[in-house]
């Protein structure tokens, strides 16, 4: 049976964490809510990019000498995986499900006999692999200083990623994320960015048809091309800044909860023996004075 | 009373206008051009420089926003612009711009002393 006084530091220090997971969980639903916001913003932008790429793709034809980044490079040898995580932990299962994927991926692909290359943006996801698979790691992109993503960030990764596929380092790039569904549900997604995957475009209407473009459909593909890859991690990095914030709120609400548990029993033990201490000695003055 | 035209400009980061104004003068890759109601449909990339937005027929620009990494799209129902940056630009600070172009000058730095010198010539005009 713990001393009295043992049980009452106990109790005490599960308070003090259950405030601090509380206020977590605060901080988050507060960040959540920016993040959503945030995400709802950028929706325009990537809705019109979409758009104008679907009917771009389909007025161009990809043969040979259509821009790399959408015809490949007519290899699919080296694979580059893009691991988007976040730079704080105690958010749940969040980074170890995007982690979980990726390493499916990757036993996946090196089962079939590719070279896979790892990038990490944020760095949460990289301590698993790098105990694994540590030669594979080609960079890690420091997030840590950035409070709320903005676009030029995500842009600096996309041109990282262009510069490297233009410089023949890899044939096909995957980005992992985590999908934003609910502040209950996130799902760690994978996403094939090169070469791009173009929407299907099942109805050409008559009035696209006529559209003209300024200079030719090649030339602005080729420079939409290195945007929309920039428009995909944006919203990437939005999607799982919001499903961090979500996990996260998830997981500490947990914790709440189960310290409130905890106190209850805690506190339950401690009463019980309490009064079995007072029952014992109330014992021991009775059967003393019966002795008389 | 000409018809008005559907107006909309947006960043990644969110909407920044969006409007029913008379006509927008666009810095297209290939030379500016104007849009009014109407106009056939069309795509275009945009070289960094101001899109003055008329708001009235015939009037003075009662907007302008400097434009980066652009891109415009006019369909039957108006004109969207999607911006990689776009600064209004009464905003701009002429002077930081002054100092980063000549420091953009003496690095040799090709592309930003083009889009500094729009920026430039777009603040002054």
């Amino acid at each position: 049976m713990p001393s009295l006084k043992s049980l009452k530091t106990r109790i005490t220090s599960v308070k003090s964490t259950q405030k601090i997971t509380k206020a977590m969980k605060m901080v988050a639903a507060a960040k959540l809510r920016r993040a959503q916001e945030a995400a709802e913003a950028a929706r325009p932008y990537s809705g019109r990019m979409a758009a104008v790429m679907a009917s771009l793709a389909s007025k161009v034809t990809v043969g040979t000498e259509s821009p790399r980044l959408l015809a490949g490079t007519g290899n699919d040898k080296v694979h580059l995986l893009v691991i988007c995580s976040s730079e704080r932990g105690l958010a749940g299962g969040f980074n170890s499900n995007i982690a979980k994927l990726a390493r499916r991926t990757l036993e996946e692909l090196q089962g079939q006999g590719k070279t896979v290359k790892l990038l990490f943006v944020g760095k949460k996801a990289r301590a698993p692999f790098a105990r694994t698979h540590k030669e594979l790691i080609v960079g890690t992109v420091d997030m840590s200083h950035i409070k709320s993503v903005a676009f030029a960030d995500a842009k600096a990764v996309a041109d990282d990623v262009v510069a490297r596929f233009e410089a023949g380092e890899f044939d096909v790039a995957h980005l992992f994320f985590s999908t934003f569904r609910s502040a209950l549900n996130q799902e760690p997604t994978r996403l094939q960015i090169i070469p791009a995957a173009l929407p299907a475009t099942g109805d050409a209407t008559g009035a696209e048809a006529s559209v003209e473009y300024e200079p030719d459909e090649e030339a602005i593909l080729a420079d939409l091309l290195p945007k929309n890859l920039a428009v995909q991690v944006f919203r990437a990095l939005l999607e799982n800044a919001a499903s961090e914030q979500g996990s996260r709120m998830t997981a500490m609400d947990n914790a709440t909860r189960n310290a409130g548990d905890m106190i209850n029993r805690l506190t339950i033990t401690y009463n019980r023996t309490r009064q079995a201490a007072i029952t014992k000695e109330l014992i021991e003055i009775i059967s003393g004075a019966e002795a008389l | 009373m000409a018809d008005l035209l559907d107006f909309e400009l947006v960043s990644p980061e969110r909407r920044l206008a969006k409007a029913k104004v008379a006509m927008v003068v666009v810095p297209g890759s290939e030379g500016d051009f104007g849009v009014l109601a109407g106009h056939a449909p069309m795509m275009s990339t945009i070289r960094p420089g101001a899109i003055a937005i008329h708001e009235t027929d015939g009037g003075p620009a009662t907007m302008r926003f400097f434009i980066e990494g652009g891109f415009a799209e006019v369909t039957a129902t108006g004109l969207t612009i999607l911006a990689e940056k776009a600064t209004p630009v009464a905003e701009i600070d002429v002077a930081a711009v002054a100092s980063e172009l000549a420091s953009a000058r003496a690095a040799g730095d090709e592309a930003a002393v083009a889009r500094l010198e729009a920026m430039q010539a777009a603040a002054t005009n």
